[in-house]
């Protein structure tokens, strides 16, 4: 055993200063009632997982497409498996989760509708939040410059994105109604902030919110 | 070891003592073990080693399961053979499984041959058992493993873990016993043993069984030892543990001492000299009788079978929090295998994680040293001694 040297000590969980949360994360924080059960789907490297352990006493679990993402969030702890929304949602038993959360994934699964109707048999609740392509600065630029565009939320070029299938607040608020569900809750974003200017209903915040994050339940 | 005596003593239905002077410990069942084929197995020996200390609330108890040619010895060499540790990296003062903090067990698997009954063993007319050993299940060895966990006065293990058929034992714990396993670590393994290793098996078997030493089964008595059959059935189901690439990287055509082929049957290529020593070097220390049940219980094996084929019902209801690693390379237990139980587990409401490990050491790769491994394992250890209210560093 001697060619064996010991990895401890290490830390549980990071108690040190964590870096600060992504704005949707702290928007959907703030939606999830204390000590609900959570799952998380793509959950990447566990950051809202751990936001929601710490600020909700939140024990979730989470699913994640790329597996080195999934091996970092099971060394922090967290309980994750690999898996491709669209495909490995069927294996999630009905009504088995307070929430499920879908935080800036939406737009880059093959089957947006079906993935949706899907979460929302295994969750009571579902949380969504998505870059809003309907935003001025978006249509600015296909409008005006004739491109396709690149902003904060939309970081890449379009050769190189992720995303399949952008949509806008309007958009997705049309498609929860197609699916019965009901809009309890959405807040737009603009620059890492909950709220947008003028963005008092759901056409201004289309045309304000750089981001938005949906609170749906069951009709 | 005194912690154990002071707790055995305790326990009437229990007896325990060093073993020939060996540093192995077994226990001696008071009650016969119900075997899955309805035969009742008395006596009953388990030989087992304990590492660290059990707390007060005999909270921290960890179960190790041993793969098919495994022992007890799984953090300290084997007195019997000289072999090392055989999970030094997973096992021991600041490992993943941490000796200063955990109280360690690992038996001698039932069927087997370093002290625990198995086919070698004296039946009781005083002769060795030989093939009159009756056939035995995993289910089997998980119960006289609980037998001896409840000796030990141990309501609820705080982790159950095994690689390969230790995995099965670790899966089979959960489903037989959920109230008693908080956490179960299967790794590399599966819910039900496929057509192609049940070939593989069946290959050494045969091979086993063909050799004229092993007198149908008899050799014991006879002052003989099927060797031959034995090292043909190790080096066909070592080939299993490995990989194309890791066979490729560690020998390809290399030639083993020699400039070129010999135009003989000799071992030629490095390859071939590799898997002859395996296999000398197994007969040493591993009954051939033992590896004809032990492959024949793994044969047996499908979790889902007792829960009307469906493996979700296997764990329905259970707390245990789980954790199932897979090798890339794993041709032996392949990843969709360790899959299917992962789905299993999310169907039946039950927290799991899935860790996939990118490797080309094959099988064994769980043996091996396997950073990702490591520190997914160390993670979900201390998540769940957190859950379990554990200290993070100390036995107590």
């Amino acid at each position: 055993m001697a060619n064996v040297e010991p990895i401890r000590p290490m830390p549980v969980l990071d108690l040190g200063t964590p870096a600060p949360p992504r704005a949707d994360h702290e928007v959907i924080a703030q939606m999830v009632r204390q000590n609900a059960k959570v799952l998380d789907i793509g959950c990447a490297d566990g950051a809202l997982l751990n936001l929601l352990a710490r600020e909700r006493g939140v024990k979730g679990r989470g699913m994640e497409l790329s597996q080195a993402g999934v091996n970092a969030c099971v060394a922090k702890g967290l309980s994750v498996v690999q898996g491709d929304a669209d495909r490995d949602l069927k294996d999630y038993p009905s009504a088995a989760f307070d929430y499920v959360i879908l935080s800036k994934t939406i737009q880059a699964v093959r089957h947006p509708r079906v993935v949706l109707k899907e979460l929302a048999r295994i969750g009571e609740r579902v949380i969504v939040s998505f870059p809003n392509f309907g935003h001025w600065r978006v249509r600015a630029a296909l409008f005006g410059g004739g491109r396709m565009p690149v902003t904060g939320n939309l970081p890449a070029r379009w050769y190189e994105t992720d995303n399949l299938h952008l949509c806008t607040v309007r958009d997705f608020a049309e498609m929860a109604e197609s699916l019965h569900l009901t809009i309890e809750r959405a807040v737009p974003l603009t620059r890492g902030q909950p709220g947008a200017p003028f963005a008092k209903n759901i056409w201004r915040a289309n045309w304000f919110a750089e981001e938005a994050v949906f609170l749906l339940a069951q009709n | 070891m005194r912690v154990i005596h002071a707790l055995m003593n305790q326990s009437t239905a229990a007896r325990l003592q060093a073993a020939g002077g060996v540093r192995t410990l077994t226990f001696d069942a008071s009650q016969p073990l119900q075997l899955s084929n309805g035969q009742m197995l008395s006596p009953l020996t388990i030989a087992f080693e304990t590492y660290g200390a059990l707390n007060a609330d005999k909270t921290n108890a960890v179960l190790v399961c041993h793969a098919l040619t495994g022992d007890q010895f799984v953090a300290s060499p084997n007195p019997v053979t000289g072999r090392p540790a055989w999970w030094p990296r997973i096992v021991g003062p600041g490992r993943p499984i941490d000796t200063n903090r955990f109280y360690v067990i690992c038996a001698n698997v039932l069927g087997g041959c370093m002290g625990t009954t198995g086919p070698a063993s004296p039946a009781p007319d005083g002769q060795p058992y030989g093939v009159r050993f009756p056939v035995i299940t995993v289910a089997d060895m998980v119960r006289a493993q609980a037998m001896l966990v409840e000796a030990l006065g141990i309501q609820s293990l705080f982790l159950v873990i095994g690689g390969s058929i230790g995995g099965m034992q670790a899966l089979q714990w959960a489903s037989a016993y959920p109230k008693r396993v908080f956490a179960c670590a299967s790794i590399a393994t599966a819910a039900r043993h496929s057509a192609q290793n049940i070939a593989f098996y069946e290959v050494g078997r045969q091979a086993i069984m063909a050799d004229p030493d092993w007198r149908a089964g008899g050799y014991l008595t006879q002052g003989t030892k099927p060797s031959k059959g034995l090292a043909v059935a190790r080096m066909a189901a070592h080939i299993t543990y490995l990989s194309e690439e890791a066979l490729h990287h560690k020998f390809d055509r290399a030639l083993q001492g020699r400039e070129k082929v010999s135009f003989g049957f000799d071992a030629d290529f490095q390859v071939e000299s590799y898997l002859r020593h395996q296999g000398q070097s197994f007969v040493d220390r591993f009954d051939a009788n033992s590896y004809l049940y032990i492959t024949r219980a793994v044969d047996y094996f499908d979790l889902a079978a007792d829960f009307g084929g469906n493996l979700a019902n296997a764990f329905q209801g259970g707390q245990t929090r789980h954790c199932v690693f897979a090798f890339s390379s794993d041709w032996h237990y392949p990843p969709e295998g360790n899959r299917a139980v992962v789905r299993a587990l999310i169907a039946a409401g039950a927290e799991a994680s899935f860790v996939e490990v990118e490797t080309g050491k094959g099988h064994d790769a769980f043996l091996l040293e396997e950073p990702a491994f490591e520190a997914a394992l160390t993670g979900f250890i201390d998540s769940a001694a957190a859950s379990r209210g554990l200290a993070l560093q100390g036995g107590a």
